[in-house]
């Protein structure tokens, strides 16, 4: 696939590298350091930096002032942007806010419901969904159109991204979500985090025979595991995510002062898995809180150094 | 139908405690199926009322009355003859029936009995769910007759999300995921490949975000 965007993210799973990508999220504060703390961290082991927008929708410094903030640095940021907080209107306004400052992928999503958050008695908006989302930011660049028909005056440039949770319910259409997200628009898509192989590779078997592993480039997400407690957290509270016993058990079978270890190894091995795997194009690390692991993760996946690209 | 809930006496006692002469007025409709304002509501709360101002040494009338509905003007006028006998009325309609009564009756002061929940249907007695939210704009052909606007959390046109986890919605296990729902149906009536059509940005300027609304039928006007 020939680049369409100035993305260097687009470029590098255009030229055939396993892309790296990863994520900070933003402080809890105004405090700029803390951004710039965390992509220091990871900078030269990734080739673009995902921006949370209010995860698990806890307030948080915005994604765009973030995403602004690594791009002063240097850096390559994906805008995260969730439909559960903003209107059309302000999602387009913030699209061309972002591409004023030139960053260049997007990843639409839908969000945690707000009752997760810490202002679970708030309005939430869903005027548009996720895959609505990647109509409209491909109908900005590919038209040059707002949604209301007007010309827009230098077109956001963006290389357009969604998630895909190969692990949630019914399984029977998560490839044909796939299907959908992909005529709608989609370029790549950040997986939710994959512990259970074999059915993420029953999910990408599906959508080969299908045809769209050539469509989109498919970045598997991966979570290390702190601890055998967030190991079993995982499997029993976060709906959507699937952890087999046997890792679990692996979890809790290692003493508790090993444990970080132990799940920074399983990380490595799925990693190394996953690269077999037809469609997989590179890798989406989520560190979460832990972001000082992302080089180590990365050096022994042997995903590094990465590639530069002009 | 409009599906209504009780609102806790406490609070009913807060709005009327300054009144002395009280109609507690109840509506034949929906609110009687849902048992939240029908003719027993209204003699529980008048019961209770009696009984609370008894104890609080005052002489306050509470009487009783069921109109057959209170969103249509001639029920409402039913009571005109006898409104100067009160100085204040708890309807026990939903938020329709309080303004279409307070309209009506503009030095009356009309306070709600009951909280006002949404469009819904008895699944059985003592359970009652939403299955409509009024969007101005029905979608429900094309969704399997399942709707995504009301029944998902997220309202998500072309769901599900990632939350959906064996048949519940990610933000309660005892809620269904509307889209597990939709998919279910549409293959019980062979017609899984809808699913792929992409629904696309929907106009909600029938829906609340259009400003109140209005259903205009000049045929059937007098």
């Amino acid at each position: 696939m020939k680049p369409k965007t100035p993305s260097k993210l687009e470029k590098i799973l255009a030229d055939g590298h396993m892309a790296v990508t990863s994520e900070c999220g933003p402080p809890r504060g105004s405090d700029p350091e803390v951004i710039v703390k965390k992509a220091n961290m990871i900078k030269d082991h990734v080739d673009a930096i995902n921006i949370t927008d209010n995860q698990t929708s806890v307030t948080r410094m915005c994604s765009l002032a973030a995403c602004i903030r690594l791009k002063l640095m240097g850096l390559e940021p994906v805008l995260q942007m969730v439909t559960r907080d903003r209107n059309r209107i302000a999602l387009q306004s913030d699209i061309l806010g972002a591409a004023s400052y030139d960053i260049f992928n997007v990843l639409c999503l839908s969000g945690d419901h707000q009752s997760f958050g810490d202002c679970p008695t708030g309005q939430n908006v869903h005027d548009i969904d996720s895959m609505q989302l990647i109509q409209t930011v491909r109908h900005m660049r590919d038209e040059g159109k707002f949604l209301g028909g007007d010309d827009i005056g230098r077109p956001p440039q963006m290389f357009v991204g969604a998630a895909a949770n190969p692990f949630a319910d019914p399984f029977e259409i998560r490839v044909p979500r796939l299907a959908k997200k992909i005529a709608a628009g989609v370029e790549f898509i950040q997986t939710q985090c994959i512990y259970d192989i074999d059915k993420f590779e029953l999910w990408t078997k599906i959508a080969g025979d299908r045809g769209l592993l050539d469509k989109v480039y498919i970045l598997a997400g991966v979570t290390p595991f702190k601890s055998a407690g967030m190991a079993r957290y995982m499997k029993n509270r976060v709906p959507g995510i699937e952890v087999p016993d046997e890792m679990v058990k692996r979890m809790a079978d290692t003493p508790k002062e090993k444990q970080p270890e132990e799940g920074i190894k399983i990380c490595i091995e799925t990693i190394q898995r996953l690269k077999e795997v037809k469609g997989v194009r590179g890798f989406h690390v989520m560190a979460i809180e832990w972001e000082d692991k992302v080089p180590e993760i990365v050096e022994k996946s042997g995903l590094y150094p990465r590639p530069t690209v002009v | 139908m409009i599906v209504a809930d009780k609102k806790p006496i406490e609070e009913i006692i807060e709005q009327i405690k300054e009144h002395e002469k009280i109609l507690i007025l109840g509506c034949n409709e929906c609110v009687t199926v849902c048992e939240a304002g029908g003719k027993k509501e209204v003699g529980v709360l008048a019961s209770a009322l009696r009984m609370y101002f008894l104890n609080q040494g005052r002489n306050v009338k509470i009487d009783e009355e069921t109109l057959e509905r209170q969103c249509d003007h001639e029920y409402l006028e039913e009571i005109r003859d006898r409104m100067d006998q009160y100085d204040a009325v708890v309807s026990l309609a939903c938020g329709v029936g309080v303004q279409f009564m307070a309209e009506k009756y503009q030095n009356t002061p009309v306070y709600p009995g009951v909280n006002t929940c949404f469009l819904g249907v008895t699944e059985k007695r003592g359970l009652w769910t939403e299955r409509c939210q009024a969007c101005g704009q029905c979608i429900l052909a094309s969704t399997g007759g399942i709707c995504p606007v009301s029944r998902c959390a997220k309202r998500l046109l072309n769901g599900p999300c990632g939350g959906s986890a064996r048949g519940s919605c990610e933000i309660n296990k005892d809620i269904d995921c509307a889209w597990q729902l939709i998919v279910d149906r549409l293959k019980a009536l062979n017609r899984l490949d809808d699913y792929e059509k992409i629904c696309g940005l929907k106009d909600w300027s029938f829906d609340r975000a259009g400003g109140p609304r209005k259903v205009v039928r000049e045929d059937v006007q007098e």
